[in-house]
């Protein structure tokens, strides 16, 4: 290889800067989070510091706990990666994820009939409905070019409401002012990782998140579907001249996308813990979440995998950082912060770049470019 | 003798490319300077430094002998440097006196005070004779009058040093013709331009020095009397060019592709983009559609492959009716397209090579099984023709199509469109902004493709190419065919005339009509 080299990278290939830079970002993030935490309380921000970068691994229970926390936020990034390798931004994730969460619970508390394939079917049926959702802004697009942020948005606002509507018209649980818990058989099986883990903690939906991570792969990666939808995303116009159905594209792709956060959505309330969905007219994080870890992650399904994980494990990070006294507010703010930067990704990617070229041409200077 | 510019050893990279590499430019005063070079060459970079829009990594500006530093658009305006763009940057709706004091307005109690102005470019129109009406709207002029507008935009700021960005790209051989006196006018008067060109044969005719550049490097600098054409191509390209095309006499058979009575509206409905076009072409036969930019080729092109709908019209190929099918359809049935912009839609530029080049046979049982991918098939395919039409890249197959040079671009759509087979092969302007070697090879291409007995429709505006190339030419203007022509039997200038709609035959082509 006559290619110059350095030493510390090795040669530099895409897939290098795209990991490097997302470590970078997250670096960053933290640094960044560690300056808030000075400033709010400076006596006990290197140990809190230290508890969010190391505290989750302290114990199967907290490592249980991030894997929790990180399944819907994986589907959800994903969901959010996946439109936007079709060159479509789907900022309704949160919508197609309460839909989706509203069909898991109404069948998880009403469809009893169902025997042990309660929480198969409910999980199935949420998918389908937030494919349905996220289905509406991609015909917009597709044949009256509505830009799908737009559209995507107004579709969470009608999801949330239609929701709470719903819930008080069937499942609606006054006393608490929420749904009703879900049947025992809906509740999606933890599959052994109960024994390892302990009870209330990751479930059977974090090998659901495993399996989407890698049929998305496969899609993406190996099909001629995954093709297409990928060249409709890089250049409509040279998929249309092409030959390429990108209007199909563009509608398959919402759905699936739709498909994942619907997913996202059973996930979160088809578990034991005693959730239900809240009257709120509050749209889930989890939705949003998919936003920054999509990003983080770079669109690709492993990439969104880690970055899923990451955010699972911030935020039982700063669930530790309560017993250094941080008010949960300020919590937020730091994981806000981290993902903030985090979702910085771009920027570092540049950086490195501009820092390896550098390096390049003191070499090609100093005629040393064999190494 | 002092220069009024001299750029010395100027130097720019960019990531990954050294887009000016010790380049050197210096301008005597009251001359007309050619740079010459290739696309990428660095001849805009070299420019844009001069112009303010890039600052240099190395190397020293010097304008009438004294060394500046020039940050920005103003900043040069300041010196006396203008700059005619190849894209004009004029207001549509505003008028002449409008768009030239734009930047410059002069205001009296917060109104504007136009009449000075008016008066000032009416002088100026005069003196060098552009004879153009100060009150007029910028909508209603030609495109070579809208040229006229940038450069007394410039004259009126009072620029000494006029920058001309590829002038003639727009323009018919009678405006080229008219732009090249008026630059001449304006040397006389004492202004000094720099051109920026690829066209050996404009820079013979009208400027008395050229520098020359390759691949950022500076190569040298000659007197354009001293030298040939053939000459200074060498300069720019490295090697021999040839500039004629070789080729046999066509040979054409039967129709294999015919246009009926094909119109087309506009967008808002109130004109016809295409009106009544009817044409054949024949086996073994290059069809050329010459015409000025913007007078329905790119829609006819359009409208044929099936990217824009249209709603009267008929198309056959073979015989065969397939003006209902869809674009792929289209592609099966025997149509390949080197489509007008190559970034817009002829490649994926996020793709790499190997990608792009499956772009209308994914599908194709060599390429797929089962809806999955066959890679090993896939790479293997795009190194076949990789090879077999010498496309160049960093890394073959993998190499993304950003990446490439817009020379080998252009060489993987001929090669995907050209491997397909197709028996109505439509290149619209196959060769526009590549170099003279990327040309010679296109133009091989095209005519072995014709060869082998296939038909080519072939769009251009470059009447070199239309002559040299074509066995029968129609000419295009404001969506109508108003000339059908023997190339051996016409000239440049009687083209021209066409192109320019000072002159039309009525033709019909017959239809449906087998010569045999």
């Amino acid at each position: 290889m006559n290619k110059p080299k350095l030493i510390l990278f090795g040669e530099l290939t895409d897939k290098k800067v795209n990991v490097m830079s997302s470590f970078f970002a997250i670096f960053a993030g933290l640094l960044f989070g560690l300056i808030i935490m000075i400033i709010t309380n400076a006596n006990e921000s290197f140990q809190a510091f230290f508890t969010i970068l190391f505290g989750p691994i302290g114990g199967l229970k907290s490592i249980g706990k991030v894997l929790f926390y990180s399944t819907p936020i994986i589907l959800t990034g994903l969901s959010v990666g996946f439109a936007f390798k079709t060159g479509l931004f789907n900022i309704g994730a949160s919508g197609q994820l309460i839909v989706g969460a509203f069909v898991a619970v109404y069948i998880g508390v009403r469809w009893t009939f169902l025997g042990p394939s309660q929480w198969i079917v409910a999980t199935l049926c949420a998918g389908l409905a937030g494919a349905f959702w996220a289905s509406i802004p991609g015909i917009l697009k597709a044949y009256r070019n509505v830009n799908e942020v737009v559209a995507t948005i107004m579709m969470n606002y009608i999801g949330i409401y239609l929701v709470t509507y719903l819930v008080k018209l069937t499942i609606y649980q006054s006393g608490r002012n929420e749904s009703q818990r879900v049947n025992i058989d809906a509740v999606i099986p933890s599959f052994g990782l109960e024994n390892i883990f302990g009870p209330r903690s990751v479930n059977g939906g974090f090998f659901l998140a495993i399996i989407a991570v890698i049929i998305i792969y496969i899609i993406l990666e190996k099909t001629t579907f995954g093709y297409e939808l990928k060249a409709v995303g890089f250049n409509r116009d040279a998929s249309k001249y092409a030959g390429i159905n990108e209007k199909r594209s563009i509608i398959l792709s919402m759905i699936i996308s739709g498909f994942l956060a619907g997913l996202a959505g059973a996930v979160i309330y088809l578990v034991g813990t005693g959730k239900a969905i809240e009257v709120k007219d509050i749209l889930p994080a989890e939705g949003f979440d998919g936003i920054p870890v999509a990003l983080i992650g770079l669109s690709n399904p492993i990439g969104v995998f880690f970055a899923g994980i990451f955010m699972g494990y911030i935020r039982e990070g700063g669930f530790l950082m309560q017993r250094f006294g941080f008010k949960t507010e300020i919590i937020d703010i730091i994981i806000a912060s981290i993902i903030y930067f985090s979702a910085l990704v771009i920027i570092f990617k540049e950086f490195i770049l501009k820092a390896y070229k550098n390096k390049l041409d003191k070499k090609i200077s100093r005629g040393d470019n064999n190494g | 003798m002092e220069y009024v510019i001299e750029m010395l050893n100027i130097t720019k990279e960019f990531p990954g490319i050294k887009a000016n590499d010790n380049v050197t430019l210096q301008v005597n005063k009251g001359e007309i300077h050619a740079l010459l070079g290739e696309n990428g060459a660095g001849k805009s970079t070299l420019m844009s430094i001069l112009f303010g829009l890039y600052q240099p990594d190395k190397g020293v500006i010097k304008v009438n002998g004294n060394e500046v530093q020039i940050k920005n658009p103003n900043d040069a305006n300041d010196l006396g440097i203008g700059m005619v763009h190849q894209h004009f940057k004029l207001v549509h709706n505003f008028t002449v006196a409008e768009n030239i004091i734009l930047g410059r307005e002069e205001t009296e109690k917060g109104l504007l005070k136009l009449n000075e102005a008016v008066e000032k470019i009416k002088n100026l129109s005069e003196k060098y004779q552009l004879r153009i009406d100060p009150n007029a709207y910028i909508s209603d002029i030609s495109v070579g009058m809208q040229q006229r507008v940038e450069i007394l935009k410039m004259l009126f700021r009072d620029s000494d040093i006029l920058i001309f960005d590829e002038p003639t790209a727009v323009l018919t051989p009678q405006e080229i013709e008219e732009l090249m006196k008026i630059m001449k006018e304006l040397v006389n008067e004492g202004k000094s331009i720099i051109l920026i060109t690829h066209k050996l044969n404009e820079i013979k005719k009208v400027a008395d020095r050229c520098s020359v550049l390759r691949k950022g490097k500076y190569i040298g600098t000659v007197d354009v009397k001293d030298v040939s054409m053939e000459q200074m191509a060498e300069m720019m390209v490295g090697r021999k060019i040839n500039f004629t095309v070789d080729k046999e006499k066509a040979n054409p058979g039967k129709v294999i592709f015919s246009v009926k009575n094909l119109n087309l509206l506009s967008p808002d409905l109130n004109r016809f983009l295409l009106k009544d076009i009817s044409f054949d072409v024949k086996k073994g036969e290059i069809l050329c559609v010459a015409g000025i930019e913007g007078n329905g080729q790119s829609e006819l092109v359009k409208a044929i492959t099936g990217l824009i709908p249209h709603k009267s019209g008929k198309f056959y190929l073979n015989d065969q009716d397939i003006t209902d099918k869809n674009i792929r359809n289209k592609t099966l049935a025997g149509i390949g397209h080197i489509p007008e912009d190559r970034h817009k839609y002829g490649l994926v530029l996020d793709y790499n090579l190997a990608e792009n080049l499956i772009i209308q046979t994914y599908f194709s049982d060599e390429l797929q099984s089962k809806g999955f991918l066959k890679f090993r098939s896939i790479y293997k395919h795009a190194k076949d023709l990789i090879n077999r039409f010498d496309i160049r890249s960093g890394k073959g197959p993998y190499t993304k199509a950003r990446s490439m040079s817009g020379g080998n671009q252009q060489k993987a759509i001929i090669a995907r469109e050209i491997d397909r087979e197709p028996d109505l092969l439509i290149a619209v302007q196959p060769t526009r902004g590549l170099d003279v070697g990327a040309i010679e090879y296109i133009h091989k291409e095209l005519i072995k493709h014709r060869d082998s007995g296939k038909a080519v429709l072939l769009v251009s505006l470059e009447l070199d190419e239309v002559m040299n190339l074509s066995d029968r030419i129609i000419v295009m203007y404001e969506g109508e065919i108003v000339a059908d022509l023997d190339p051996d039997k016409t000239n440049e200038n009687e083209l021209g005339l066409y192109m320019a709609g000072s002159k039309r035959t009525t033709v019909r082509v017959k239809r449906g009509e087998i010569d045999e």
